[in-house]
């Protein structure tokens, strides 16, 4: 079994540390053609050429700000979906999380595709009822157009979430949840005070999946792309990336721009692990 | 499960605005897969006129023909394709990662721990990360636009073995292996005969997972294949939709497609409920 196993590790692990060694090195030189015979070493100056392009620190910026809208409305809707599902009122309780999670098991690239079909004037109902209803918008337009990723991205997963916490909130112990009544809770309260703070692990796992998630989005707006100016070629770092290596044939510049993105997502996940736990040792302390 | 708390909540918490709530998120994630099996079974002029609930447009026979004979049939190549992709890889991928993650759990070896942080680190890092670099491999080892340089990286699922790790310690209790060593079975035979079948359950629910992420996986697959031949379904369609924005031919078979594309994932997922349930469970528990 062990020999095996060493065997599977090697096999597995290989490429990972393959790829990210590569990148390590790739990024120190300019690797112009394929092989390591025409690379010459060049320091840091991809880095500096990344940094120094608008355009990535754009797409950078482009993520952050879906984080920022996308992370916190995901964790909310599907937390209150879940503890309204948990909450006794519920009925058909197996169907609607067999709903609300059907979306997740929609291809990204496909769900793209509905999205903006549904975006399109004429050929969505949804833009026609509401030309009907004198409300024209372009839900491809400047301002329109990270709302509806975000709204794809809401809708592929929230009901996977949602099953998450569900299951995570089966799992508080009902002593809890009918002594907090017993002490005159009510039902919100005892959701908000009793429940939700009891699951804390799976919202930061939630946190850090969506973050990981939300870093690396490339499908949705590669999609889009294709029907809207708005979108760029390097609006996000990972279309960047794909952008500079298979449209410029520029690796150097690539491999350092998925570094950055690399960093970037560790230095996230590390912040959002910390907070956690230092609040959760704040809870212990108060 | 109906104790007095449960039954007295509602009257504080208004039933019906529970259950309002949760259907009108139900509509959100249903309706878009509904709009999605109406337009694909209506004929070209019905969808751009939005028209999708006249029945003399009903033309799901007519479109699924279109589909497989546009571009001479090419969709039933890349379903295929994916088909292969998707299967044999969850298949392979879940046997090794829950294997692994068997062995993490039951074996002591030096640097275990430190090797199960980088499984850890592993999963935290961004696929289009990882794309560039496995490109560079790939091309020296000469698979660039092959099969192997699809299929090979996808079955890596560092994912898979944090819950085959969770599975093997939930499932196959110590007892049982020391009582089958007593016996003088030899390791590998015993984890063949004894051990897997505890896993079972285990192995399908990674499976199911990975299934879904090589069927929604777009990255890689768009870096390393540039012969239509070998895409995969997300790929072709991703291909057919930049096609009509130039020439609307490819609308219908665009919807037709991406309606056939869904269907697989959909039933195995009603099928296996119990299963990405546990999973979902699994992780949620950390």
């Amino acid at each position: 079994m062990a020999p095996f196993f060493v065997l599977l590790v090697g096999v597995f692990l290989a490429p990972v540390i393959t790829a990210v060694w590569l990148s390590f090195f790739t990024d120190d030189r300019s690797g112009l053609g394929f092989g390591p015979e025409s690379t010459t070493f060049v320091g840091l100056r991809s880095y500096a050429a990344v940094f120094g392009d608008p355009t990535f620190l754009g797409a950078l910026g482009v993520v952050l700000v879906f984080c920022l809208v996308y992370i916190p409305l995901l964790v909310l809707l599907s937390l209150t979906l879940a503890l309204l599902l948990d909450s006794g009122a519920a009925r058909l309780r197996p169907l609607i999380q067999l709903g609300l999670f059907l979306p997740h098991t929609v291809p990204g690239i496909i769900a793209a595709i509905i999205w903006l079909y549904l975006y399109t004037p004429g050929i969505s109902p949804v833009v026609d009822v509401l030309a009907g209803a004198d409300v024209t918008i372009d839900l491809l337009g400047v301002e329109t157009v990270i709302p509806s990723i975000v709204n794809i991205a809401i809708w592929t997963n929230l009901g996977y979430n949602m099953v998450i916490f569900y299951t995570a909130l089966r799992a508080v112990p009902r002593e809890l949840v009918e002594a907090s009544v017993v002490d005159g809770a009510g039902p919100v309260r005892t959701a908000l005070s009793v429940k939700a703070p009891l699951i804390r692990s799976s919202v930061v796992m939630v946190v850090l999946f969506s973050l990981i998630w939300t870093l690396q989005l490339f499908t949705e707006p590669m999609l889009l792309s294709q029907s809207t100016p708005v979108i760029n070629s390097r609006f996000t770092p990972s279309m960047y990336i794909y952008d500079a290596a298979f449209t410029r044939n520029n690796y150097g510049l690539a491999a350092a721009a998925s570094v950055i993105l690399l960093v970037c997502t560790v230095a996230l996940s590390y912040v959002v692990t910390r907070w956690s736990n230092r609040d959760a040792r704040r809870r212990a302390a108060g | 499960m109906s104790t007095t708390v449960r039954s007295r909540r509602p009257r504080f918490l208004g039933r019906t605005a529970v259950n309002v709530v949760l259907g009108v998120f139900v509509l959100y994630t249903l309706l878009p897969v509904l709009w999605l099996v109406l337009a694909a079974s209506r004929n070209a002029d019905a969808l751009s006129a939005s028209d999708l609930f006249s029945p003399e447009n009903f033309s799901l026979w007519s479109n699924l023909v279109d589909l497989f004979a546009m571009d001479d049939g090419i969709y039933g190549r890349w379903y295929l394709n994916t088909l292969l992709y998707a299967v044999v890889g969850a298949a392979i991928s879940a046997l090794i990662s829950v294997a692994c993650g068997y062995a993490f759990d039951k074996y002591r070896f030096r640097h275990k721990e430190t090797l199960f942080g980088l499984v850890l680190a592993a999963v935290m890092v961004p696929q289009t990360v990882l794309a560039l670099p496995l490109y560079l491999i790939a091309s020296h080892l000469g698979v660039v636009n092959t099969f192997w340089a699809v299929f090979v990286p996808l079955l890596f699922n560092p994912f898979g073995v944090y819950l085959g790790r969770i599975f093997s310690e939930g499932y196959v209790p110590d007892e049982v292996l020391e009582a089958a060593r007593i016996d003088g079975t030899g390791e590998l035979v015993m984890y063949v005969r004894v051990a897997f079948g505890m896993l079972g359950p285990g192995v399908l629910t990674v499976f199911l997972f990975q299934l879904t992420a090589i069927w929604n996986n777009f990255f890689l697959p768009m870096v390393m294949l540039s012969d239509q031949e070998l895409y995969p379904v997300a790929l072709g369609l991703y291909s057919w939709n930049s096609a009509a924005t130039v020439s609307p031919e490819y609308y219908p078979v665009v919807i037709t497609g991406a309606l056939l594309a869904v269907l697989p994932l959909i039933v195995a997922f009603l099928l296996l409920q119990r299963f990405w349930k546990a999973g979902l469970t699994a992780g949620a528990v950390k």
